[in-house]
């Protein structure tokens, strides 16, 4: 963020009303702990499923004739559930599609392939005019607060523009309804009448908050919602959208560039890399256990107050050279050209997101727990293949237990290499 | 005479700091008053704006005081010339008197301070009518161009381009004859009218690809924000998007390339003139006295130093007023 934020006191000047909960926490390490951790109910019936989704950006040759030379493989196929009322994490690095997951969700983007089930409908073909009802229902919060609100409206008619717009109320009740909003995010309902440029970075948040509040939406995207605030206040707001959710029992995509972040929000984490998911699982799994090379990298990023409080600490994996182009992805595994443990296999097959747990996928042929990385690979029978990548003649692919959205009842143990049931 | 865009590139309406946002009052300020307050703490813009308006003010008094004859651009004062000294005004400082109080004209002896003040008007409304054509043509192309993208967006670039590299002012030396007879024909109007409504289309018809190009650059920059998607998410249809999002963000780049636009074409106008495109003489304008009086460069020098420091203080005051207005809007960005 280019305009610094203001200090904890500014912060609650004008337009803050102050309560028990917007208190500033000072210890980063336990900023996120405050509101205790949300928990999965995997029970629930899914509200979103994603299934194979794959958003290619055309890449176009400069000049008068402006053919398609290429294409960003931003998302390629991705698949995952959001369950009613529940949170998923959604984690990567810069530039490996985050953002445009989200943007597919919400339907600002159409997809180039594969399904969006909301509520059951796939709404991934949706005309402007077939997703308008839709609107109601599928919400989104921006990263940046500075560019999320348009600086010629008031807050009073930025919050209230939804509520016109679907003619929600009448309109001498849209003031009353903005104010209780306000109220809800904890803004000054007085303040109905200013311009964003009156507020600090985390209350111009909290009013983006509240327009996507407006219409009483089922599933929020919040993409990235706090990364461009100051930590103490990264807190308040993450605090405000668990209570949010607590209340309405809306269900939320979590994006966030570290894990730290979605730690406590999010039951369960998906990790991106290059457009498509490495691994998902529950929390503890994701923190406790991770499998894939990446999240081991990642997690290795995260600050732990437990360990750091008895003086261990966590080898910091360093991963060498940039995240490849995903114009020219790598062949086979994405992670490949950066990945500690790669071998000849991981450039001739890709590997396949396989559910190895109860609540764990994983998309590598040689997960395991850090430092436990088996010798040979996981994956060979699922595909196929011998340890080299080659095709085994009339070998079959277990297609059962490959890349579906949500999980299933069996699964393959690592152990064994043979599939288990619940 | 061509707009800097670099100056207005950055044109985009930032958040204020704090100093704005620490005040108690408790209803908000806009951004536009806000501007209007940065801009009057602005001395050197104010005094700007107070030189713009008192011209203005006085282009507007001068045709109902040439009515009246409180001042008289037209008569000739013969008697007033030193016949002996090829029409050189007689008396000191180009015939400076209590009833000629910037003299006379060499050769005709008419009152220099009412040929320029009416010279005013018709240059003023010369660069007037030039932005407004420019203004409306670039506004409404660089819209279409920013808004559609594609091949509207393309083809426009390419006629923009188109009208950039060509030879404008050839074209008004080479055509101007044959196109003033033609608009005096098809609209029936007299030479000189013709000869001000062919500078205005030339002026006009050649100055919109700069307007349009920044308002495009706006556009696109604007449609990038994340307010945008978040119009369309809550369900707004794309005329809310275009006139409720869009349009509100683009009156401060429209009104500074206004302000730096009209200086432009009043020197245009005096350009214009020395090849002897325009209104020409005895209707004044700034540009027809000051080609008029270069002759008199020597002789009478006062005579060539009023109409020149006259455009000079117009063009500085106009360009002067445009930059505290885009200080004003956008106070972020560095000159
Ligand atoms: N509209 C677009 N046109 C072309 N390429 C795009 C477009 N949007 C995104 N991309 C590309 O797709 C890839 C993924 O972008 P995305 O914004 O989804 O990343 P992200 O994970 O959200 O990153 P960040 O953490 O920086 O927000 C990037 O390489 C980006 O350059
Ligand atoms: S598949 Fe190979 S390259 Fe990819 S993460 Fe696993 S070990 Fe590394
Ligand atoms: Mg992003």
């Amino acid at each position: 963020m280019s305009h610094a934020e203001p200090t904890p006191a500014a912060e609650s000047a004008p337009g803050e009303q102050s309560s028990a909960a917007e208190e500033i926490i000072p210890d980063p390490g336990h900023v996120f702990e405050a509101h205790g951790q949300s928990e999965a109910d995997f029970s629930a019936k899914p509200i979103l499923t994603v299934d194979n989704l794959k958003m290619y950006f055309p890449v176009k040759s400069a000049g008068i004739i402006r053919r398609t030379i290429g294409h960003v493989q931003a998302v390629d196929g991705v698949s995952f559930e959001v369950r009613k009322g529940d949170s998923l994490g959604l984690v990567g690095e810069s530039g490996c599609g985050k953002s445009t997951t989200g943007r597919l969700i919400t339907r600002l983007y159409k997809p180039t392939a594969g399904s969006i089930a909301f509520e059951g409908t796939d709404i991934s073909g949706y005309g402007s005019r077939q997703l308008l009802p839709l609107r109601r229902d599928i919400q989104m919060i921006f990263q940046d607060p500075a560019t999320s609100l348009n600086p010629r409206h008031t807050v009073g008619s930025i919050i209230g523009a939804p509520l016109r717009i679907h003619q929600v109320v009448p309109s001498d009740k849209v003031l009353p309804r903005v104010q209780e909003l306000l109220e809800v995010v904890g803004l000054n309902p007085e303040h109905y009448n200013r311009y964003p440029h009156e507020f600090s970075g985390g209350q111009r948040q909290r009013i983006g908050i509240a327009r996507a509040l407006t219409l009483q939406p089922k599933l929020l995207v919040a993409d990235e919602p706090v990364s461009a605030l100051d930590v103490s206040i990264q807190a308040q707001v993450i605090n405000l959208l668990q209570d949010l959710q607590n209340e309405f029992g809306i269900a939320f995509l979590f994006i966030a560039h570290d894990l730290a972040v979605v730690r406590h929000f999010c039951p369960e984490v998906a990790v991106m890399y290059l457009g498509k998911i490495v691994e998902i699982a529950d929390r503890d799994t994701i923190y406790g256990a991770p499998h894939h090379p990446y999240t081991q990298a990642l997690l290795s990023a995260v600050p732990d107050v437990r360990q750091a409080s008895i003086g261990g600490r966590r080898e910091r994996i360093r991963l060498e050279g940039d995240v490849p182009s995903p114009i020219n992805p790598p062949s086979g595994c994405r992670f490949r050209t950066r990945c500690p443990i790669a071998r000849d296999i991981c450039a001739r097959v890709e590997p396949p997101l396989m559910q190895v747990g109860k609540r764990h996928k994983v998309a590598c042929h040689f997960a395991g727990e850090l430092g436990q990385h088996p010798a040979t690979p996981v994956t060979t029978g699922v595909l196929g293949v011998d340890d080299e990548g080659h095709d085994v003649a009339g070998a079959q692919r277990r297609s059962d237990l490959l890349d579906h959205p949500g999980y299933q009842d069996t699964w393959l143990d690592l152990k064994t290499g043979q599939p288990v049931g619940s | 005479m061509t707009l800097q865009t670099s100056q207005l590139e950055s044109l985009e309406p930032t958040p204020v700091e704090s100093d704005e946002s620490s005040t108690k009052a408790v209803a908000g300020l806009s951004p536009s008053r806000l501007a209007l307050r940065r801009f009057r703490r602005d001395r050197l813009s104010m005094v700007a704006f107070v030189v713009v308006a008192s011209y203005v003010v006085l282009a507007l008094l001068a045709p109902i005081l040439v009515k009246i004859g409180f001042i008289d651009p037209f008569k000739f004062h013969q008697n007033l010339l030193d016949a002996n000294l090829g029409g050189i005004p007689k008396g000191k400082f180009g015939g400076v008197s209590g009833s000629h109080l910037l003299g006379v004209e060499p050769g005709t002896g008419r009152d220099v301070l009412a040929r320029m003040w009416y010279g005013v008007t018709f240059s003023l409304t010369i660069a007037l009518a030039a932005t407004l054509v420019s203004s409306v043509l670039g506004v409404v192309l660089g819209i279409i161009a920013g808004f559609r993208g594609g091949l509207i967006d393309a083809t426009i670039g390419r006629v923009i381009d188109l009208t950039l590299s060509f030879p404008q002012t050839l074209m008004l030396l080479a055509l101007s004859t044959v196109f003033v007879l033609a608009i005096q024909n098809a609209l029936n109007v007299n030479v000189n009218l013709a000869n001000g409504i062919y500078e205005v289309l030339v002026l006009g018809l050649f100055g919109w690809p700069t307007v349009a190009r920044l308002i495009r650059g706006q556009v696109l920059s604007i449609r990038e924000r994340e307010f945008i998607d978040a119009a369309v998410l809550l369900g707004a249809s794309q005329r809310r998007i275009y006139f409720k999002e869009i349009l509100p963000n683009l009156w401060a780049p429209i009104l500074v390339s206004f302000t730096l636009t009209m200086p432009a074409y009043v020197s245009t106008e005096a350009a214009l003139s020395f090849l002897n495109v325009g209104i020409k003489p005895p209707t004044p304008t700034l540009g027809n006295i000051l080609d008029g009086s270069i002759n008199y460069a020597q002789s009478d020098f006062l005579f060539f130093f009023f109409p020149a420091l006259l455009i000079a203080i117009i063009v500085v005051s106009f360009n002067l007023l445009g930059d505290g207005i885009r200080d004003a809007l956008d106070p972020k960005s560095d000159r």
